[in-house]
């Protein structure tokens, strides 16, 4: 079996699963934002549940529209809180606590390996990178899982991607999945887990695989997942809450399909408007001007991405036809960077530091783009309209290439401002 | 259950952002989630569309975010039906969760144009377009999604088993 059945074979009581089962499996962890709870809360007083399954086991984060943009958002928040408060749940972040949450969950060791977590966000599947099930489901399925601590699945096949070579100066996780997923497709993944081995990927430091993983689906991915080893150990010893345990895969697991990659030959990639599939090297994006330009999100907004931004703009000064956002993914990044004097780098060179939030990377607050403007991002999509007005567009990228493109103002790598 | 309809196309890849953009998503009225349904893939989607219309697309259909309101908006919209080449994996589920008919059809999306009328036949997995005088196949729908359709969706099934157990 591979490591993705044989969480699930454990979480449902079985000896073995095959793809293609059905299965009733028990939950670690259930989580939704300000975004999904609303809808979840609703329909969990449907279900006639008392009370949740497990008071410590569901997480609410509001993050998306957090803090409070409007009445509007600031009424979902408080829906989250009020259901929080009555169910006495011990996990639930306000604003100066929260963070975004696949970066605050794995930060603070509420999600460990050999999990099963669902999540009423598609970016669940972050926390593969620590050898966990992680997927995204829907509100619907969180209000269930809310009562009941199990939800359904659909035991997905297995595809494997090995990853071997040396990476090139400035190519990070982002750089590799944004290639995988130019190859293979938004949909090449399609209802399948996709897990990550190779060389590479086993001195890989884990914020990049938590990178990884939080991209899977961009590739249509069930689940990402990385086999935990002794750099997962380093990261999760002394910060899990819980106790965890190590599944690996057998030799001869079952993959329904293996793609291997060279990482040698990945350059510093970016994706293109408007899918996460459409990439290209960055050096060949050199007149494409951009507007803005947003270091943050789940997907790079953790304290290795701001010392990467910050390596670059030290000393640099923003483009004067271009905007620099940088988010940090949570409050104990955000205190990291002024420790470190990242923010202090960042606002000498006329860029915004801000507190945590998901803002721009969906459109929500905190920048967004008006017709006609064009954005690089560390975000993980670029769908028309993802960032603002339906007539901007959104370039995804690595920090580093983000943090050049703002000081020339343009796509550039960043061998071009060292 | 037959449905039966005009439809609107779409093509690959329709993502959630496109079905309802996100700075809508500080509510969860149905209603007004409705009034934006599609508008970033066509404008003038939310006054084009009828009550009982229904959608076809090609791959990958409600790929991106896990928001419920995608296919919330589908349905507040008044569309019976959904009929894709695939569907993203997290909307497939909402959408049987939340009691939207999707069906999955190689043929269908590619021989059906826009405003053709066809009827859905889905116990026998049968699509007939009526104006063109065609037959597709459409995928079967697998036993469970069949049991949670007939037991009213996954909260009403969740609802029944909490009641047994009591
Ligand atoms: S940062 Fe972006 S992708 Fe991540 S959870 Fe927030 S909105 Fe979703």
């Amino acid at each position: 079996m591979t490591i993705t059945e044989k969480i699930l074979a454990a979480h449902a009581g079985k000896e073995s699963v095959a793809p293609g089962d059905l299965i009733k499996a028990r939950v670690d962890l259930v989580l939704a934002n300000d975004i999904t709870a609303p809808i979840a809360i609703n329909e969990f007083k449907k279900t006639g549940a008392k009370d949740v399954f497990n008071r410590d086991r569901v997480a609410m984060i509001p993050d998306h529209f957090a803090p409070q943009k409007d009445i509007k958002a600031a009424e979902q928040c408080k829906m989250m809180k009020d259901f929080s408060r009555e169910h006495d749940l011990s996990l639930y972040f306000e604003v100066g606590r929260m963070g975004i949450e696949h970066a605050l969950l794995p930060e603070q060791g509420l999600v460990v390996p050999g999990d099963l977590i669902i999540g009423a966000d598609s970016h669940t599947c972050t926390y593969g990178a620590l050898g966990a099930f992680a997927t995204g489901v829907g509100s619907t399925d969180v209000a269930a899982a809310m009562a009941t601590g199990e939800c359904w699945f659909k035991v997905p096949e297995s595809m494997k991607f090995v990853y071997y070579g040396e990476l090139s100066r400035w190519v990070s996780g982002k750089d590799l999945i944004l290639h995988t997923i130019g190859d293979i497709g938004v949909d090449g993944a399609l209802y399948r887990a996709m897990e990550f081995e190779g060389e590479t990927i086993r001195s890989l430091p884990l914020h990049s695989r938590l990178t990884m993983c939080n991209m899977a689906i961009e590739a249509g991915g069930k689940n990402g997942i990385i086999v935990p080893d002794s750099i997962t150990e380093e990261y999760v010893k002394g910060r899990a809450k819980r106790e965890y345990k190590f599944y690996t895969s057998d030799k001869d697991g079952g993959y329904s399909e293996v793609k291997e990659y060279d990482c040698s030959k990945i350059p510093p990639t970016v994706a293109c408007p408007s899918l996460p599939s459409n990439t290209r090297p960055a050096a060949e994006l050199s007149h494409i001007t951009v507007d803005q330009v947003v270091v943050g999100s789940c997907t790079n907004g953790r304290i290795e991405d701001m010392r990467e931004a910050a390596a670059i703009m030290r000393g640099k000064k923003v483009s004067p036809n271009t905007r620099m956002i940088v988010i940090p993914a949570t409050q104990q990044i955000y205190l990291q960077a002024v420790r470190e004097g990242l923010t202090e780098i960042f606002v000498n060179a006329d860029a915004v530091f801000s507190t945590p939030t998901c803002g721009p990377c969906l459109g929500g607050h905190m920048g967004i783009l008006a017709k006609g403007e064009r954005a690089i991002a560390t975000t993980n999509r670029n769908f028309v309209g993802r960032m603002g007005h339906p007539e901007s567009e959104v370039y995804l990228s690595n920090p580093a290439v983000a943090a050049a493109s703002a000081i020339l103002g343009r796509i550039a790598t960043p061998e071009e401002v060292e | 259950m037959i449905i039966k309809g005009t439809t609107w196309k779409f093509g690959d890849n329709i993502d959630t952002d496109a079905i309802i953009p996100a700075r809508y998503l500080n509510t969860s009225d149905s209603q007004e989630l409705a009034r934006h349904l599609m508008e970033d893939a066509d404008r003038d989607f939310p006054d084009k569309v009828k009550p009982g219309d229904i959608i076809t697309a090609a791959n990958n259909f409600g790929c991106g975010s896990s928001r419920e309101h995608a296919p919330i908006a589908i349905k507040a919209a008044g569309i019976q039906a959904v009929i894709a080449k695939s569907f993203a994996r997290i909307f497939y589920r909402n959408a049987f969760n939340i009691g939207l008919p999707i069906f999955e059809s190689g043929e269908a999306p590619d021989r059906i144009r826009e405003g053709d009328e066809i009827e859905i036949d889905a116990d026998n997995g049968v699509i007939r377009n009526i104006t063109r005088g065609e037959e597709y196949p459409a995928n079967p729908i697998p036993p469970f999604m069949q049991e949670l359709i007939s037991e009213g969706g996954l909260i009403e099934w969740t609802r029944k088993k909490i009641l047994a157990t009591n």
